[in-house]
């Protein structure tokens, strides 16, 4: 099947699309945006997740079909003008990541909560992180991680 | 795998009675599992996200009519006061992720005895709209899981809403599991009270072949509250009646033993949830009553 979308605010026009293709692999496979990572493949690690029509997702439970007409936003596109997102900067400076592998899908996550949430509480941090499994940092530095960036992107200086 | 898009229910229906063997999807997040890790490989996936009508929610006569497609993002926050049960249930669910695209029709099409909205709905007595191209019928919601993972959805039929009486009284739902998020529940109990009816409205999850209602249990709490003039006017239960409503609860479930949990312990914490949803529900009655 043919699939027309928009990816990081670029129109793409893709064939070749399986029936039971998921978006994730349409990233990954066609477009080669690697960031979203192909992990569990069953919603329970996270670590593919993008915004659908503004909406967090799992990209490999998303049909490729569904994606069509769609605004696709994957962790490449919060850096797109070659400058890291505050989020990203954040995980940086807070030490919160080791193998790297979760990393894309928790950015997305804490981006989702902080436009959501300015001053995020510990229970809604780990909340909204509860979909994003990481096996290295034990989480810590990565709440750390987000009581920074909500400091940086919504004027608290708490964290 | 044919992928096939109908943007109206009539186009939906023909593309179900079409392809006999063709999966409705929704969310994806029951689906898409299992295509991923190739447990099953249907002819086509018929998409239902692009219907309008089945996305949405309206009220008439006291009656909630929630359309499949409908998220448990959308439930969680819309539902807080109309069916505080079944919004509870939802926020349980997944993951922000999940919660964003898994929907109440998905969670009764796949019909696990573990769906977290199963016992809500039994609790508040919902009936379930199911259309095909000959035509519309209601179930009721307890005849609607016939086994583990099966529903009473004829070849060719489409969930097309659910049918819910607004809460007139308190609900709770409670569940069991390792975490609080991203659980498969070990057990879930919903538990609602129905003050213009005069009836008590329960739903067993993950602790049978289907999700059950506790009805020895419903009938004594109902005897209890009318013989004793509490719906009129409540003043707190007896420790006897908590024990015995818990205890019926608990006997009415039908659980084995699995990887999540054993049978006994299912047993025993629903024992404990059904105590606990009593005081909750209880409390809210004795200090807001009908509503």
């Amino acid at each position: 099947m043919r699939l027309r979308l928009t990816v990081n605010g670029e129109p793409r026009l893709i064939d070749g699309v399986g029936g039971d293709e998921s978006l994730l692999s349409v990233l990954r496979r066609v477009l080669r945006l690697t960031g979203a990572k192909n992990a569990c493949e069953q919603g329970e690690c996270g670590a593919c997740s993008v915004y659908l029509d503004g909406a967090l997702v799992c990209a490999c439970l998303v049909p490729a079909g569904q994606a069509a007409g769609t605004e696709v936003v994957t962790v490449e596109g919060l850096a797109a003008r070659g400058e890291l997102d505050p989020v990203q900067e954040a995980f940086v400076q807070a030490g919160a990541v080791q193998c790297g592998f979760c990393t894309p899908g928790l950015v997305m996550a804490v981006h989702d909560l902080l436009r959501r949430v300015g001053d995020p509480t510990d229970a809604q941090i780990r909340e909204a992180l509860a979909g994003n499994l990481c096996r290295c940092t034990g989480y810590q530095k990565i709440i750390s991680a987000v009581q920074l960036a909500a400091g940086r992107v919504n004027g608290h200086h708490d964290g | 795998m044919d992928f096939v898009q109908p943007t109206t229910l009539t186009e939906a229906l023909a593309a179900r009675a079409a392809l006999t063997d063709g999966l409705p999807v929704a969310g994806g997040t029951d689906v898409m599992v299992d295509l991923n890790l190739h447990r099953r490989s249907p002819p086509a996936l018929i998409d239902l996200g692009r219907v309008p009508d089945l996305a949405d929610i309206s009220t008439q006569d006291g009656w909630l009519r929630l359309g499949p497609t409908v998220t448990y993002d959308r439930l969680m926050t819309v539902l807080r006061d109309d069916l505080p049960a079944l919004a509870l249930a939802a926020r349980s669910i997944g993951s922000p992720q999940i919660r964003h695209r898994g929907t109440l029709g998905g969670n009764l099409g796949t019909a696990s005895p573990a769906g977290d909205a199963h016992p809500p709905l039994l609790a508040a007595g919902a009936e379930i709209e199911v259309v095909s191209t000959t035509g519309t019928r209601r179930i009721a919601v307890t005849d609607f899981f016939v086994g583990p993972k099966r529903n009473a959805l004829a070849p060719g039929e489409l969930i097309s809403a659910v049918h819910v009486p607004r809460a007139r009284g308190p609900q709770q739902f409670a569940k069991v599991g390792p975490r609080n998020a991203m659980v498969v529940a070990v057990c879930s109990l919903a538990l609602a009270l129905h003050p213009d009816r005069l009836r008590v409205g329960t739903g067993i999850g993950s602790a049978g072949p289907v999700p059950l209602p506790a009805t020895d249990a419903e009938r004594f709490l109902e005897g209890v509250l009318s013989e004793g003039g509490l719906w009129e006017a409540p003043r707190p239960l007896d420790v006897a009646v908590r024990s015995r409503f818990a205890d019926l609860v608990a006997s009415a479930a039908r659980p084995i033993d699995d990887v999540r949990g054993t049978a006994a312990y299912r047993v025993h914490a629903l024992r404990v949830l059904a105590g606990r949803l009593l005081d909750r529900v209880w409390e809210g009655y004795e200090k807001a009553g009908p509503r």
